[in-house]
């Protein structure tokens, strides 16, 4: 399993961390990525195994944090799937209805899967969005560590 | 006389280009977008998205926009615009012991480990009107502590667990896949995994008059306010061409965990027991809402006696839903005119009985002058009359 904090283990680990990272990028920011990408190496040929689709998941949690399943409510997300003439499938799930941000992350699946491209998408994409996001994950927690209270105690004269 | 007639094309047509000039207001005032609604109008954004049962804050902030703020409606519309998206799955169940925490608080431990986290709170405003808000202004930068939080929060329930004083919430054996409301309907007994996705999805309205009404004494409850936390939580699904688990995005959450005064039973000793409130984005009052209403219903459970109205699952859960109220309410604004003139039907041979009850009882049913012996004559009287 893996989260956005934590550092990922097991077999699919490596690819468990660059699409979590690639679903909280900003599409823009992708976008970008993507044709900085293309000026430098040539995409194979692509097809669609899955055009994008949006749908839903039924989010689940549990009784009082740890006890028993029950469905708290949907959430809407967006996937696809592209596949290069090798065969290998490039997968796009992201929360929410942007179609090309689920379609951005199909394609760096995909290229990140190629031995010869994925060290340089490492350095150059998933790393630095890697650190912007746990930048602003700081960032956050630092503002509400601003809003902890320090209690102290009133001695008697 | 009534009679069924065709018509309101035009009118209904017209409603709608009113309605629609109705929701701009003035021209001479910017229009407002769904992402300022989203940014700006976030808790609104929270609610509509909590009881439209539907994470998306686009769309829950568009909804408000269509229904100029009003909160039913942008739920109702969010729910209706849910039944045309296909279902993928089910995710995993988040985890908010591994939330990025923007606020948590205790009202039962003063020194809980990671302290006491104010985070975006109205609590300690003074709900004077700020007037300076008339006027757009830059927003300062907020203070920032020089370390983050804890990495680990942990949930005050599990510093009492230890010592067995607090209930355990442990998955049952085999941890079994909930029923699902949204495919299903309400049924009764309802276990705990349904009544929470009814809460979930409830009016905070309702369950607030609920949660209020077992404080006031409708149902033995004393609730202590054990942890409330809200942040940042990933959604994790297992898409069917993986197989395996992948984090697909971040979902703000809002959780409480009431803590309640248990007496015990022949095989349980004393202990605090659980309710529990869980809901979309920052949502507190909902969430503590739900969790007094959770444990209200638990009381069956826990050998309780059922004597309020929130200890009863029926009243509660078959009440709580404001789409199915708003439907129900509302629908006496449909043409009832078949059914109102039977009424009025009804309604004058009944006054005719009467009028004819009248004569007779002045002259043989008035006691000042006795019934003659003639004990049922009114009745006969009217119903030939």
């Amino acid at each position: 399993m893996t989260d956005f904090s934590g550092e990922p283990s097991g077999s699919h680990a490596q690819r468990q961390h660059w699409l979590s990272i690639l679903a909280l990028a900003p599409c823009a920011t992708l976008e970008q990525a993507l044709q900085q990408t293309l000026t430098v190496c040539e995409p194979p040929p692509l097809g669609w195994l899955r055009k994008p689709q949006s749908g839903l998941y039924m989010v689940r949690a549990r009784a009082g944090g740890t006890g028993a399943q029950f469905n708290l409510g949907e959430a809407s997300v967006t996937r696809c799937a592209v596949q290069d003439d090798s065969g290998r499938i490039g997968v796009g799930y992201v929360r929410g209805g942007n179609a090309r941000h689920a379609e951005l992350v199909a394609l760096f699946d995909l290229f990140l899967q190629n031995d010869e491209s994925r060290p340089q998408l490492l350095a150059t994409v998933i790393g630095p969005l890697a650190e912007r996001q746990a930048a602003a994950r700081e960032t956050a927690s630092r503002e509400a560590a601003a809003t902890r209270v320090n209690f102290y105690t009133l001695a008697r004269e | 006389m009534y009679v069924a007639v065709k018509g309101g094309e035009t009118a209904i047509l017209n409603s709608h280009e009113l309605l629609a000039a109705a929701r701009r207001g003035d021209e001479g005032v910017p229009e407002i977008s769904p992402a300022q609604i989203r940014e700006q109008m976030r808790l609104g954004v929270a609610r509509v998205m909590s009881e439209g049962a539907l994470y998306d804050e686009e769309l829950a902030a568009l909804a408000l926009k269509q229904a100029a703020g009003d909160q039913v409606e942008a739920i109702f519309l969010l729910r209706a615009y849910r039944t045309t998206l296909p279902r993928f799955g089910y995710s995993l169940p988040v985890d908010s012991g591994r939330m990025n925490i923007r606020r948590r608080i205790s009202a039962a431990f003063k020194d809980l480990p990671g302290g006491q986290v104010l985070g975006p709170t109205y609590d300690y405003t003074q709900r004077l009107l700020d007037f300076s808000l008339h006027a757009p202004a830059a927003c300062k930068l907020p203070p920032c502590a020089d370390e983050p939080l804890p990495a680990a929060m942990p949930r005050v329930a599990d510093l009492l667990g230890h010592e067995g004083l607090m209930e355990a919430e442990l998955p049952p054996a085999g941890d079994p896949a909930p029923g699902d409301l949204s495919r299903e309907p309400l049924r009764f007994p309802a276990d705990r995994a349904t009544r929470l996705q009814n809460l979930a999805r409830g009016d905070e309205g309702f369950l607030l008059a609920m949660g209020y009404s077992t404080q006031r004494g409708y149902a033995n409850s004393h609730p202590f306010a054990g942890e409330i936390r809200m942040g940042e939580v990933a959604l994790e699904i297992v898409p069917e061409e993986l197989g395996f688990p992948i984090a697909i995005g971040e979902i703000t959450l809002t959780e409480c965990q009431m803590i309640n005064q248990f007496a015990g039973s022949s095989t349980v000793p004393p202990q605090f027991t659980r309710g529990y409130g869980l809901a979309f984005g920052e949502a507190e009052r909902k969430a503590m809402a739900m969790a007094l209403v959770d444990r209200a219903l638990r009381a069956a459970e826990l050998g309780e006696e059922v004597v309020a109205p929130a200890q009863q699952p029926e009243f509660v859960l078959s009440h709580s839903d404001n789409v199915e109220a708003s439907g129900f309410v509302q629908h006496l604004k449909l043409p009832h005119y078949v059914d109102f003139q039977s009424e009025l039907e009804l309604l004058r041979k009944m006054r005719k009985r009467h009028e004819g009850r009248k004569k007779v009882s002045v002259t043989e049913g008035n006691p000042l002058f006795g019934t003659g012996g003639k004990a049922h004559t009114e009745i006969a009287v009217g119903e030939n009359a």
